[in-house]
């Protein structure tokens, strides 16, 4: 840097010259735009920007001019300053939109590659299953009854009607614990769920009740000791048949869908007087001429035995509580094993208790 | 229940185009349910047609047998009227015999087409017809020869063999025992069709007079009824007529010998069973009294028996002669010799025949009448039936005697409201349609203003209660009348917080990947020796069944985990790299508190009695258990993957105490069937929940499991108590976070646990968060020590904290763990 000058006689300050000044910008210009990317653009940023570049060096050079030449060289170099630093901001904006474009296509990927790191989990359709029909009672403001599997005697049969020398109750297969004198047994039906609420709870009462029951029936294709049921049991003033029916007749159509209804056939349960079989239009074939006759679901009937329902019998009523002179209420019951094996085409019951992921996790992706 | 449709049609005005199906579905509505439709005869095709055997050559053959060539008279069967010739392999037959020949153009059933054909050197035109090949039943012996008087030469048989028919089976319900009989089944097609009915029971019986042979009912609780009538003369070998036999053929019996075959043939017709005994083996009056304990009988089938005293027996001077409704016994039972038949037509006490029949586990085509209620009037009509049709064709006499010890007992009166069957059923029915369906289902009805008294027939036992008379009438205005109406609840709470806490389980489970499995709940000795239970542990000491379906696996299950492991290993087995299932259910342990009682049902019992009643039952806790074996994480492009080990089940309960907002406490334990250094009791507040971590080895190899198997068996019942049902909205601080990170070097012994516990407990309320990120053994630290590094998040709820207040903090939290741990910072 050149002193100060102490008077004024314009002293020549070689890099003020207006020749030294546009050739320092064009140089700065040029280099600009020779540069391709953004680590180019930063060198010469620093090489005709920074403290030891033309401009900035000529820059500091003012202050030795006579304070009538500071305003001129002064415009000089800051228009030459301007222009490099504009044509920088240019400059850089493109390189980063072409700097971006060029990442954006070099980190392409494969995006077809596996992602399973984990396999799928899935709840088992018997659950799912049960959530789905508990779901369509409690939209109706019914709750979900439950009760233990190791059951009473007393509540599993004498309660319901089925005293110890019924004959139906050698239908059904009772297991029995040791010994046998107890009065325990797994229960073989959800109906002592239903003795328990009318015995804990007074009507209205409206529950449904999924669970686990269990027969000595030996292991097969459509036969297991264990398996699923669900009953519902209403008790209310004025409750009757058509009740029970227009309540079954929800329940299959938010099971299988629009206009598959039920129909009902005389038959018996000691627990229900009068007692009905459920049967549910096939919701394959609806019945309908021409379809019907091949359809493997229904086998022809146009109609799939569904389970069985009735208005409770006085005598439970009495057994657990309910003023039959006030209260009348039905119940019904059917098998959520079933239901799903036909709902889904599923042969072999035993599918359901293999454990078998892949029977499972099909399920798990039913909404 | 299988009725032949001509046999119905006996007691019924059916019009002739009416045919099973229709009368079957008619019957079905109205309860009596069409199990299976039979049409046999129906896939033969004449010509097939009665023959008199003229000549037959016996020709032996090479082969060692003998065949009979043979022609035969068909009359102008065979367009002819020559003889036909015929080859026949059976013997049991004489020139001058009818029989029954099928002529070549016929088909036989199972589309056995017949031709004339070359055999043995004949021409053979046809062939002479066993039963067998008629289907007509499955004696073989040979050739069917029929009576002299059958026919002549010509005449068609599907008329005379009675070969076509149509045959329903029903499945008869408990209650409606009346339709265990043709004369209940014609009532109900009668019923169903609004056309007359004859009453096969209906026929002129002998006043009961004391000249039948002697009967003693010394329990008339037992035996209300006991009938006896005499058959003198009979001839043994008389043959059943083809009639009787194809019917009781087609009803499922098979034909035995005259006398047998009428009182089968009259059970099926009326519902009554009977039992014939040979007279003149009996000695001295017959006796209806209760065994005594320890008494023996040989029944029918050739079996000992020792009998209860409940038993009911029928006796003579010579003891025991039968288990009463259940079955005869051998001494006297009606033989090829038998010519003095003494007929024994009973009504017995339903529960006592029930318990009989379950005791001897005897159930037979008696019994299962008696067991569910026979008309007690019927005793005097069908013996009068049987000693017709025995004298009728095994000749002899039917004797005037007619013994009849007791009478039916009386009808109860019910009463109800005329309009019950309408409140009940929600139809509109009036009073007038209530009385004539009761009327027509045999009820006397009197009308007294709203009410009616109606009087059951004697063969509805079932018919007790007002709402079996409302299921009577509904059942005929028919079900499908019905209305459907829903009905409107009472507005419910929703799912009760167990419920929503189980699917909230399943659901975080199945999100972390596991699959749900459901197993039967039974174990046995080999499961628990496979968990490596001592003999002590308390999952051996289970609620045993009395009646298991096998031997090995005799008890309710008191833990999730073999069903769940032999789900894991069957999932392995079929080729699945690596397997994460669940699985939630109830498990049970006894409770040991005495007997369930068994209370009365007339009134609802007390709350003591309940109480008592249900602290017999075991407890049964729901339970949680999780396996994961072979691959959690599957290798890929991304890298390799990860087997399952020991903190994937401890990460599993972690996750599900996070999901509801409980703290779970790991503590090192040792439990099998887990590895003793890799098993965590796992609890909250102080319960434990269970335990989780990674498999005994010699449990892995006993299940088929690979090495590092990781299970969790947890109680839900114990999460749920401290599930939190109503979560206070979070409170947080907007200002900086302070980071700090701190190696602590401990012995090997000292858990991260502990250390955790530490720092948090010195670091005071400043800190918000610690996690352990980094586990070092080595050189660097020593034998026998590890170091343990955590990551310290300091903040206040209300200014930025300084370095100063950070670095006090985290001193202060080192200074507690250098305490209780013997921890010092690396540095
Ligand atoms: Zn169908």
């Amino acid at each position: 840097m050149s002193g100060p000058n102490s008077d004024y006689d314009p002293v020549e300050v070689t890099p003020l010259k207006p020749e030294e000044v546009e050739a320092a910008r064009d140089a700065a210009l040029a280099a600009i735009g020779a540069a391709t990317d953004l680590e180019g653009l930063k060198r010469v940023r620093i090489e005709h920007t920074g403290d030891r570049s033309p401009l900035a060096l000529a820059n500091r050079e003012i202050g030795a001019l006579p304070p009538q030449a500071r305003k001129e060289a002064g415009q000089r170099i800051g228009q030459a300053r301007g222009a490099v630093n504009k044509a920088l901001a240019e400059r850089q904006a493109v390189l980063e939109v072409e700097h971006e474009e060029r990442m954006l296509v070099e980190e392409t990927v494969d995006v077809t590659l596996p992602t399973d790191r984990v396999a799928a989990g899935a709840r088992h359709p018997i659950t799912t299953g049960s959530e789905r029909i508990a779901d369509v009672f409690l939209a109706m403001g019914w709750e979900v009854a439950e009760g233990p599997v190791i059951e009473a005697e007393w509540l599993n049969f004498d309660a319901l009607n089925l005293g110890a020398d019924h004959p139906a109750r050698t239908m059904q297969d009772t297991f029995w614990t040791e010994p046998q004198d107890q009065g325990i047994v797994l229960r073989t039906h959800t109906s002592p769920v239903q003795a328990r609420t009318m015995l804990t709870r007074t009507p209205p009462i409206y529950v449904v009740c999924p669970g686990r029951v269990f027969r000595t029936d030996e292991y097969d294709a459509t036969h297991s000791p264990m398996f699923h049921q669900v009953e519902g049991l209403v008790v209310d003033e004025g409750i009757t048949m058509a009740h029970l029916k227009g309540t079954l007749d929800h329940f299959a159509e938010s099971m299988f869908g629009e206009g598959i209804t039920t129909r009902f056939r005389p038959s018996y349960f000691p627990f229900t007087e009068p007692s009905a079989e459920v049967d549910l239009v096939c919701f394959v074939c609806r019945g309908a001429a021409g379809v019907v006759e091949s359809c493997r679901t229904c086998r022809g009937e146009g109609w799939i035995e569904w389970g069985g329902c009735g208005m409770v019998n006085p005598r439970v009523l009495r057994a657990c509580g309910v003023d039959p002179e006030r209260f009348t209420g039905f119940a019904f019951g059917m098998g959520i094993d079933r239901t799903l094996m036909f709902r889904h085409a599923i042969e072999d019951l035993r599918g359901f208790f293999e454990g078998d992921v892949r029977f499972t996790t099909a399920f798990g992706t039913e909404i | 229940m299988r009725a032949p449709l001509s046999w119905i049609r006996d007691y019924v005005d059916l019009p002739a185009e009416v045919n099973a199906e229709e009368l079957a579905h008619e019957l079905t509505a109205l309860g009596l349910k069409l199990e299976a439709l039979e049409k046999p005869g129906e896939d033969i095709t004449g010509p097939l047609v009665v023959g008199r055997v003229l000549t037959m050559e016996p020709e032996p053959q090479k082969n060692g047998k003998t065949i009979n060539w043979c022609t035969v008279d068909v009359g102008d069967a065979n367009g002819t009227g020559e003889p036909q010739g015929i080859v026949c392999g059976a013997h049991n037959f004489a020139p001058g015999d009818l029989v029954v020949v099928v002529l070549p153009g016929a088909v036989l059933p199972g589309g056995f087409e017949i031709s004339a054909r070359k055999t043995y050197g004949h021409l053979s035109a046809g062939m002479i017809c066993s039963s067998r090949e008629l289907g007509l039943g499955d004696d073989h012996e040979g050739i069917i020869v029929l009576p002299a008087d059958a026919g002549k030469p010509g005449d068609d048989v599907f008329e005379l063999l009675h070969l076509r028919d149509e045959v329903i089976e029903f499945e008869i319900n408990p209650d409606r025992a009346y339709a265990l009989s043709l004369r209940g089944i014609a009532r109900e097609a009668a019923l169903a069709r609004s056309v007359p009915f004859t009453d096969p029971a209906a026929r002129p019986v002998p006043e009961a007079n004391g000249d039948g042979y002697p009967v003693v009912v010394d329990d008339a609780d037992g035996c209300p009824v006991f009938v006896t009538r005499t058959v003198t003369g009979f001839d043994p070998a008389a043959p059943t007529p083809s009639w009787m036999s194809r019917r009781l053929f087609l009803a499922g019996m098979r034909p035995i010998s005259l006398g047998v075959d009428v009182t089968n043939y009259v059970m099926l017709e009326l519902g009554q069973p009977i039992h014939g005994y040979d007279g003149d083996k009996l000695a001295g009056p017959i006796r209806v009294r209760r065994a005594t304990e320890g008494e023996r009988l040989r029944t029918l089938d050739g079996v000992d028996r020792t009998l209860s005293s409940e038993d009911l027996l029928i006796t003579d001077d010579s003891g025991p002669i039968g288990l009463a409704g259940v079955m005869g016994g051998e001494t006297t039972e009606l033989s090829g010799t038998t010519t003095h038949v003494v007929i024994e037509a009973a009504h017995f006490d339903p529960v006592s025949i029930f318990r009989t029949q379950k005791r001897h586990k005897l159930p037979s085509e008696a019994s299962k009448r008696f067991e569910r209620g026979v008309d007690p009037k019927l005793p005097a009509y069908a013996s009068q039936r049987v000693a017709e049709l025995l004298t009728t064709y095994g000749g002899g006499t039917v004797e005037p005697g007619a013994t009849q010890v007791g009478t039916a007992p009386s009808r109860p009166q019910i009463r109800i409201a005329t309009d019950l069957p309408a409140r009940v059923t929600g139809m509109e029915i009036d009073a007038a349609t209530t009385v004539a369906n009761l009327q027509a289902v045999g009820c006397r009805v009197e009308v007294d203003g709203a009410e009616l008294t109606a009087v059951p027939p004697s063969w509805r036992p079932d018919l007790n209660d007002p709402f079996d008379l409302v299921e009577e009438v509904a059942r005929i205005v028919g079900y499908d009348q019905v209305p459907s109406i829903l009905p409107t609840a009472t507005s419910g709470r929703g799912l009760s917080r167990e419920q929503r806490l189980r699917r909230r389980v399943g659901r975080t489970l199945a999100g972390a990947g596991c699959v749900e499995v459901l197993s039967f709940p039974f174990v046995g000795d080999a499961a628990f020796d496979a968990l490596g239970l001592p003999a002590e542990d308390v999952l051996r000491h289970t609620v045993r069944l009395a009646n298991p379906l096998s031997s090995e696996d005799p008890s309710y299950t008191t833990t999730l985990l073999p069903g769940l492991l032999r789900a894991a290993g069957r999932n392995l087995g079929r080729g699945a790299p690596g397997v994460a299932l669940f699985e939630t259910g109830t498990v049970a342990f006894p409770a040991d508190r005495g007997p369930a009682p068994i209370y009365g049902v007339e009134r609802r019992p007390t709350v003591d009695e309940l109480a008592t009643l249900l602290e017999a039952l075991p407890e049964q806790p729901l339970h949680l258990a999780v396996v994961l074996a072979g691959e959690r994480e599957r290798s890929g492009w991304w890298g390799a993957g990860r087997e399952a080990g020991w903190s994937d089940a401890i990460g599993v309960v972690r996750r599900l105490g996070d999901e509801l907002g409980v703290e779970v406490t790991v503590d090192a334990a040792a439990r099998m069937p887990w590895h003793p250094g890799r098993c965590a009791r796992v609890s909250l507040g102080g319960d434990e929940l269970g335990h989780a971590g990674e498999l005994h080895p010699r449990v892995c190899q006993a299940f088929g499991l690979p090495p590092r198997t990781a299970v969790a068996e947890i109680d839900l019942d114990v999460l749920m108590r401290h599930a939190r049902d109503v979560v206070p909205g979070p409170q947080f601080s907007t200002y900086p976070v302070a980071k700090e990170d701190v190696a602590l070097v401990v012995a090997t012994s000292v858990t991260a646990a502990a250390v955790e516990a530490a720092l948090r407990e010195g670091a005071g309320e400043l800190l918000e968060s610690i996690r352990l990120f980094d586990v070092y053994t080595g050189d660097q630290v020593g034998a026998g020590h590890k170091s343990l590094a955590f990551a310290l998040r300091f903040r206040a709820p209300d200014r930025t904290l300084t370095e100063q207040e950070t670095a006090a903090a985290r001193d202060a939290a080192v200074a507690l763990a250098a305490e209780r741990t013997g921890a010092v910072q690396r540095a």
